[in-house]
């Protein structure tokens, strides 16, 4: 018997670490198949950030730079500037990107740094164990928020494309979803135009992934799929935010 | 290149490019602005690249990313700035990158002043990112020292995979003075760990060379790994305290005062031994160049001469480089420091009235100015 299916040679054969249900899984999965089928893995160079992805070197076949947290960004510009034939991306957390990171990911985007970032929105800090994240929603407890995030002391949670995309250095951002079938198709859709538009020279592109988080939002792997769709996609509205490309 | 009259800051960034540096991340800081600016006119036309960063934490980590990849790659920065570098200087170090880091250091603590000092000693040999690791620190005494020391810092920084610093105050950056550049080729060492593109496919990486997949990281979750890191570094270390240890002697032979100075202020000392020769008294400076390694062994066999009755410290700080005297003296002479503070710069004739008054006296702590 044939095989009919196999896991992209991308991906190493590593065992992941993500909890049950997280889908951090799913996005280095459709990361990897992108990168495949582009024809690029042997030309690319990752960067992971700090934050529960801080192992994704150990799950992608190809080159990879560990950066400090938040500095991924800074970490890809200086690859892209000295090797610029080379695709360049930065897979990171919310924690890591909209808050610690935030002048690095907006610098990036401003000087139209010919690299891809991956964003993945999982509205808390997985890796210390659920403290409140600029994307946690208004009212969603986290382990320094304990009666929920109270928009009085401490605002309201962070647009993060829509800022990236009020760049002109911009060139590409949309935001996706891993919760359905639908969805992971729709993502992996973006995520190969975002590495695409770099292949061609283009400028900085970024999508920006909802994912679960069971264990630090204490619920099932169902129960988080049903959560992100009920609360997070109606307050991240997904789609594309900026193509300068065309067809947006 | 001919002899030609240039301003340090200027002559740090053209000895870098004379030895092959060829990509520059940087935020402007006063006194050390003409670094970049030079850099941002002059590596384009060497078929390099300058970025400037949006901060100095941005700087370090754009470092980190183009060192990952093998590039001859620099930054500089005064003083605060270096500051904030810290955490990327750590990180750095953990992956065992190369790097030069130049620090035209001025005054503080926080925002301090831009007039010069020597103040980031400590911040410089003593650690000032987390964790156990040593920098090789050079600490040049006029402009030609500095593009030389600049130069050695990148083949030293290539050669022991790690972050080399030149660190020198204000006043060397603005100073101009007569100096040549050497064209150096850049030695080739070995650099397989180099991250920068690698097929799962051929085992080989993007220059067609077979090596395993690169990762270059500081991260050790195990801590019997991050102790066998440490111990690989601090092996290295030893070579470099072997090996890289520099120091200037001035008449030290029969000398009644030892001084110990660097930078600008072994400058004002040379004044002062001579002034303190014209009346009589005989003094010597051991001056060092690495200020780790520092040149301990130099200064104990200095000090340990029947003729010498004091060793005197003197700094644009409030006492930084003392504590490594004094380790090296081990309590054989007496150690009387003279630093002035604040940025300001000390006289020959108030280091030779306090040289003097101290020969009568034990260990003396002064901060001049008051
Ligand atoms: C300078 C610094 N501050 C804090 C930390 C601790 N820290 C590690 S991961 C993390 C947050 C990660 O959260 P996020 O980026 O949302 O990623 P996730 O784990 O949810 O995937 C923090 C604060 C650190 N490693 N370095
Ligand atoms: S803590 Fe959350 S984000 Fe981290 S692996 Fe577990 S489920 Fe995923």
């Amino acid at each position: 018997m044939g095989v009919v299916f196999q896991k992209t040679p991308v991906l190493t054969d590593v065992t992941l670490h993500y909890c049950p249900g997280c889908t951090h899984g799913i996005i280095h999965r459709i990361v990897a198949e992108v990168l495949e089928e582009l024809g690029v893995a042997e030309r690319t160079v990752g960067v992971c950030p700090v934050g529960c992805s801080v192992f994704a070197y150990k799950y992608f076949n190809i080159d990879f730079h560990e950066a400090a947290h938040g500095r991924a960004p800074a970490v890809a510009t200086g690859i892209k500037r000295c090797q610029p034939d080379r695709i360049v991306f930065s897979y990171q957390g919310d924690g890591d990107l909209a808050s610690i990171g935030n002048a690095e990911i907006n610098h990036a985007a401003m000087r139209a740094e010919k690299i891809t970032t991956i964003f993945v929105n999982n509205c808390i800090y997985g890796m210390t164990g659920g403290q409140m994240a600029p994307t946690t929603l208004v009212g969603m407890k986290a382990t320094t928020a304990p009666l929920g995030r109270d928009s009085d002391h401490y605002g309201f949670p962070m647009k993060v494309s829509e800022m990236i995309a009020s760049h002109d250095g911009a060139y590409y951002v949309e935001r996706v979803s891993v919760d359905s079938t639908k969805n992971i198709i729709g993502a992996k859709k973006a995520i190969k135009k975002a590495f695409q538009y770099q292949v061609e020279g283009k400028g900085f592109t970024f999508i920006e992934v909802l994912s679960t988080c069971p264990s630090n939002w204490a619920k099932t792997p169902v129960e988080s799929i049903k959560w992100l769709q009920e609360n997070m996609i109606p307050a991240f509205p997904l789609g594309v935010k900026k193509d300068k490309g065309g067809e947006a | 290149m001919a002899r030609m009259l240039m301003k340090g800051n200027e002559a740090v960034a053209e000895a870098a490019i004379a030895c092959g540096c060829r990509y520059f991340f940087g935020y402007p800081i006063t006194p050390q602005n003409e670094i970049p600016e030079t850099m941002s006119k002059r590596l384009p036309e060497v078929g390099g690249v300058y970025v400037q960063a949006e901060s100095e934490v941005a700087s370090i980590n754009m470092v980190y990313g183009a060192a990952g990849c093998g590039a001859r790659v620099m930054t500089s920065s005064s003083s605060v700035g270096i500051a904030l570098m810290q955490e990327g200087i750590s990180y750095m170090v953990g992956a065992e990158l190369p790097a030069v880091i130049v620090n035209m250091m001025r005054g503080g603590p926080g925002l301090g002043s831009i007039q010069p000092s020597q103040g980031d000693y400590n911040m410089s040999v003593k650690g000032g990112g987390s964790g156990d690791y040593k920098l090789l620190t050079y600490t040049p005494g006029n402009v030609q020292e500095t593009c030389d020391l600049v130069q050695r810092a990148f083949d030293r920084a290539a050669k022991y995979r790690t972050v080399v610093q030149v660190i020198a105050d204000g006043i060397i950056g603005q100073m101009m003075e007569p100096i040549e550049i050497k064209t150096v080729e850049p030695v080739q060492y070995d650099d397989s760990w180099a991250s920068k593109g690698w097929d799962y496919k051929t085992g080989r990486g993007f220059d067609g060379q077979e090596r395993p997949k690169s990762i270059i990281n500081s991260l050790y979750i195990e801590p019997e790994e991050l102790e066998v890191l440490t111990h690989r570094l601090f092996d290295k270390y030893a070579i470099i305290e072997k090996e890289e240890v520099m120091y200037e002697e001035y008449k030290t032979e029969g000398a009644e005062i030892l001084f110990v100075a660097y930078g600008s202020v072994s400058r004002i000392v040379k004044n002062v031994i001579e002034v303190l020769e014209s009346k009589g008294i005989k003094a010597g400076l051991v001056r060092p160049i690495t200020a780790w390694p520092f040149p301990s062994e130099a200064v104990y066999n200095a000090a340990n001469q029947d003729s010498v009755k004091k060793v005197i410290v003197t700094e644009m700080s409030a006492g930084q480089m003392l504590e490594d005297v004094r380790l090296a003296v081990r309590a054989i002479k007496p150690v009387s420091f003279y630093g002035r503070v604040g940025s300001q710069i000390p006289t020959p004739e108030e280091i030779v009235d306090f040289a003097i008054a101290d020969l009568k006296k034990d260990e003396e702590f002064v901060l001049g100015g008051r």
